[in-house]
């Protein structure tokens, strides 16, 4: 029992530790104020890293979603500053192109066996290019609708605030963790990165799950990009670059085995949480350059892939 | 007995691959109730038969028939579902999920769209209770040994309204109280009107639990017969294909070999792979394993060149103790080895004759030292002309090469690094007849050069033919060593029946 969630718990240990470290040092990490901001900041990554974890978890990869943000971004803001469109019909429609994409990467990896890397590359690409067909500028979104939603938030004690957009991720984790772990969907998830062929013999439908699993992550990444443009009021085709990469690691940090079968949703809550609060304490430390958030990222990437390594190896032995 | 109704009736099933015809007009008959020995060496056409019943493979033409009804598996998940379930050797299940998923995914208890998580595992545990198994059915399957995991397996398919069990080669990875346990189950299941086959190599297991046997040969049915009264000796010889012969065959005169044995392997073994056993192997001798398919002689050859490690015992070269934990050792130690599986394990297909011929030489010295250009082509070339390999020049492909050649270059690339003791598995298998006769002068030339052979073959003719001694083995172990006038195929053929 404890040996099988072993990579969360330490996952947590890390974040744990690692707050611990933070708070002895700026005795103001333990503010509402702080945590509030670092749920905010970290929404949109939160949400795209849900979707990521299911990709993961069947053994594949998501490179689209980063694009599929800034796509969704770009889209906003045309319709809605240059076109006019109402913001939630345009919302609406949005995901739904979104999942189309999704669904047709998903289609395009079963039908032909291509290998998921490839497809999402591609898709990455498409969805980038797309951004610079509808505009090449940074076009921001002034309609109202964008201040009533970017309001809303409870108050917490200590003078922080519980955003909508951090609901909404949060939201999208406990939905993410119903779906992971307590639906057929998810158990056929875990089948499909446990052994494709097995998965397949004992009857899962491999077709629908995997188109499934790409739409949700290109849902996921467009509702991801929704609240990246609250969060910055703005649609621009070079925003969320790499974004998918930070995804990846969120996961992985997470304690999701990248080649599928193992892991949880809540672990990559963690992940997400550990990246955000590296990143606050390079901020509050000030005279450190931001860029020490990716070489921090980095080191405990390594560590904990080659931990997993150790890990899986380890339970080979005991059997 | 009581004749129990015909549960499963193929007639006539036939099934061809590009040059080889797998299932030529095969009959098949299994009664409810009953357990069904499925039996045959390498190429026999088991496989094959299985894999079209289950739809894996669509077959050319014949008939099958469940329960009197026609039909045809489109995939493996369809044949379970018309009552058709499999369990292969490699327990396919998904080893990352929890016990009661795997027997529940797909057809999980739910409510509301959720799993009903709690009443999965009660049912799970109901489930395994009735085959005996009292375990935590919320742990990941890969906790589990291999004997539970298969018995989940046969859970999982019986649960799922299978009237046919399919156990392919299910005993193999097992130890003897696990595999007690596993009867049990068979018989328990058999009580219940489920009719199962059984493929298996183990002679003792067939006695020991099946009802009836049918034997198929490349690809053609040999017979089917109820096992009570059936002799062991019979059995052998339809497995085998061939009678008792009245005439002895004659050997290569040769003197018997004496002398310090090169190699020697003193209750050398691995547990769950191969019994311990004694081997010696002298300077100019050849020493032929001999048994049926499963029976250890792979094994066998893999814990002498260090492929498995073994787990007791002590081996020697010229007396003096030696550690061969990985081939590495062994190649250090001058021995060599070609495997039996020529494609996958032996060459380089995409590499030229000359890279292949070269590839153990050049792993000797170390990649550091290459051997260079020159000295590559003289070597590859002095083999070629030396074993007669036919290719247009030492540059070509390997894999464009017949068999029988590709053969031989794999024999050049250990004849090229000078070994004292070379294991052969199965040199000639797939290879025309000319090509046979061939290699088979070839390992009585570099006997007499003094070089010491373990050679494994199928062939009994062909091994008594060129062995000084050969070692029989059955259910992996060695179990009598012939020497001397005992070198026969039809000696070797009771000895495998057990006699």
């Amino acid at each position: 029992m404890i040996r099988r969630h072993l990579p969360v718990l330490i996952t947590l240990a890390v974040f744990i530790v690692g707050y611990l470290i933070c708070l002895a040092q700026f005795p103001s990490f333990a503010s509402t104020r702080v945590i509030g901001n670092l749920l905010t900041d970290n929404a949109f990554l939160g949400i795209v890293a849900v979707g990521m974890t299911f990709v993961i978890l069947s053994g594949g990869i998501d490179l689209s979603v980063g694009s599929v943000i800034a796509f969704t971004g770009v889209f906003l803001a045309v319709s809605i500053e240059k076109y006019g469109l109402n913001p939630y019909l345009a919302f609406i429609l949005v995901l739904c192109i979104a999942s189309l994409f999704g669904a047709g990467m998903g289609f395009l990896i079963h039908t032909f066996q291509i290998p998921a890397f490839i497809v999402t590359l591609a898709g990455m690409f498409l969805a980038r290019g797309l951004c610079f067909v509808l505009t090449t500028d940074s076009i921001p979104i002034n309609a109202p609708a964008y201040g009533h939603i970017a309001d809303i938030a409870f108050a917490l004690p200590g003078g922080g605030r519980l955003t909508f957009i951090a609901i909404v991720m949060l939201l999208t984790f406990a939905a993410g963790i119903v779906l992971a772990h307590f639906t057929r969907f998810g158990t056929n998830v875990y089948a499909l990165g446990g052994n494709r062929t097995s998965a397949e013999l004992m009857g899962v439908p491999v077709g629908k799950t995997t188109i499934r699993i790409y739409m949700l992550s290109s849902f996921l990444a467009a509702v991801a990009g929704i609240v990246f443009s609250f969060y910055t009021s703005a649609g621009y085709s070079l925003a969320a670059t790499g974004v998918e990469l930070d995804t990846i690691a969120a996961v992985v940090i997470g304690g999701t085995l990248l080649t599928g079968g193992y892991g949880t949703i809540i672990g990559t809550l963690v992940g997400v949480l550990i990246q955000g609060l590296i990143q606050t304490y390079v901020t509050f430390e000030g005279t450190l350059s931001s860029w020490w958030t990716k070489i921090a990222i980095g080191a405990l990437l390594f560590a904990f892939i080659v931990l997993q390594r150790g890990l899986s190896a380890a339970s080979l032995r005991t059997r | 007995m009581t004749e129990q109704p015909q549960l499963l009736e193929i007639r006539g099933l036939t099934k061809g691959f590009p040059g080889v015809q797998a299932l030529d007009h095969v009959d098949f008959t299994l009664h409810a109730g009953e357990i069904h020995g499925l039996l045959g060496e390498n190429g026999a056409g088991k496989s094959t038969l299985i894999k079209v019943l289950t739809g894996v493979f669509k077959r050319d033409a014949g008939t099958i028939r469940l329960d009197g009804q026609k039909i045809e598996a489109r995939d493996p998940a369809d044949a379970l579902s018309l009552g058709i379930g499999t369990v292969y050797q490699e327990v396919n299940l998904l080893p990352n999920l929890s016990v009661a998923e795997n027997l529940f995914i797909g057809r999980q208890p739910h409510r509301f769209g959720l799993v009903r998580t709690g009443e999965m595992r009660r049912l799970s545990e109901e489930l395994l209770a009735g085959y005996g198994l009292d375990i935590d059915v919320a742990n990941p399957l890969s906790t589990y040994s291999v004997a539970v995991q298969q018995i989940v397996a046969i859970a999982r398919a019986v649960d799922l309204s299978a009237k046919v069990l399919i156990l392919d080669e299910p005993t193999a990875s097992l130890d003897a109280h696990e595999v007690e346990t596993l009867f049990k189950i068979l018989r328990d299941l058999k009580s219940r009107g489920i009719g199962i086959v059984f493929v298996t190599h183990f002679l003792d297991q067939v006695y020991a639990v099946c009802d009836r046997i049918t034997v198929l040969r490349n690809g053609h049915l040999v017979g089917s017969r109820p096992i009570a009264g059936l002799p062991r000796i019979e059995l052998v010889s339809m497995m085998l294909g061939r009678e008792l012969a009245a005439e002895a065959l004659h050997r290569t005169q040769r003197g018997t070999v004496t002398g310090e044995p090169l190699v020697a392997f003193k209750d050398y073994g691995k547990r769950r792979l191969m019994e311990p056993f004694n081997l010696t192997v002298r300077p100019g001798e050849v020493v032929g394993l001999a048994g049926l398919l499963g029976s250890g002689r792979t094994e066998t050859a893999k814990l002498v060149f260090g492929i498995e490690r073994a787990d007791s015992g002590q081996a020697f070269v010229h007396g003096r103790t030696v550690r061969i934990a990985t081939p590495r050792d062994a190649a250090r130690l001058q021995f060599g080895f070609t495997p039996e599986d020529r494609k996958t394990e032996g060459i380089v297909a995409e590499l030229s004759v000359r890279e292949n011929i070269i590839l153990a030489l050049q792993a000797q010295r170390g990649w550091l030292r290459l051997i260079p250009r020159r000295k590559q082509e003289e070597i590859a070339n002095r083999f070629i002309k030396l074993l007669d390999i036919r290719t247009p020049d030492a540059e070509k492909p390997i894999g464009l090469l017949s068999g029988g050649n590709q053969q031989k270059a794999l024999l050049a690339r250990w004849l090229a690094t000078e070994p004292r003791f070379l294991i052969l598995d199965e040199p000639t298998r797939g290879i025309d007849v000319g090509a046979h006769a061939e290699i088979i002068r070839l390992i009585e030339r570099l006997c007499e050069d003094g070089l010491a052979l373990l050679v494994i073959s199928s062939e009994l003719e062909e091994i008594a033919s060129y062995s000084d001694r050969v070692v029989v083995l059955r259910d992996r172990r060695h179990v009598r060593e012939l020497s001397g006038s005992d070198v026969s195929a039809d000696t070797i053929m009771t000895t495998i029946a057990g006699h």
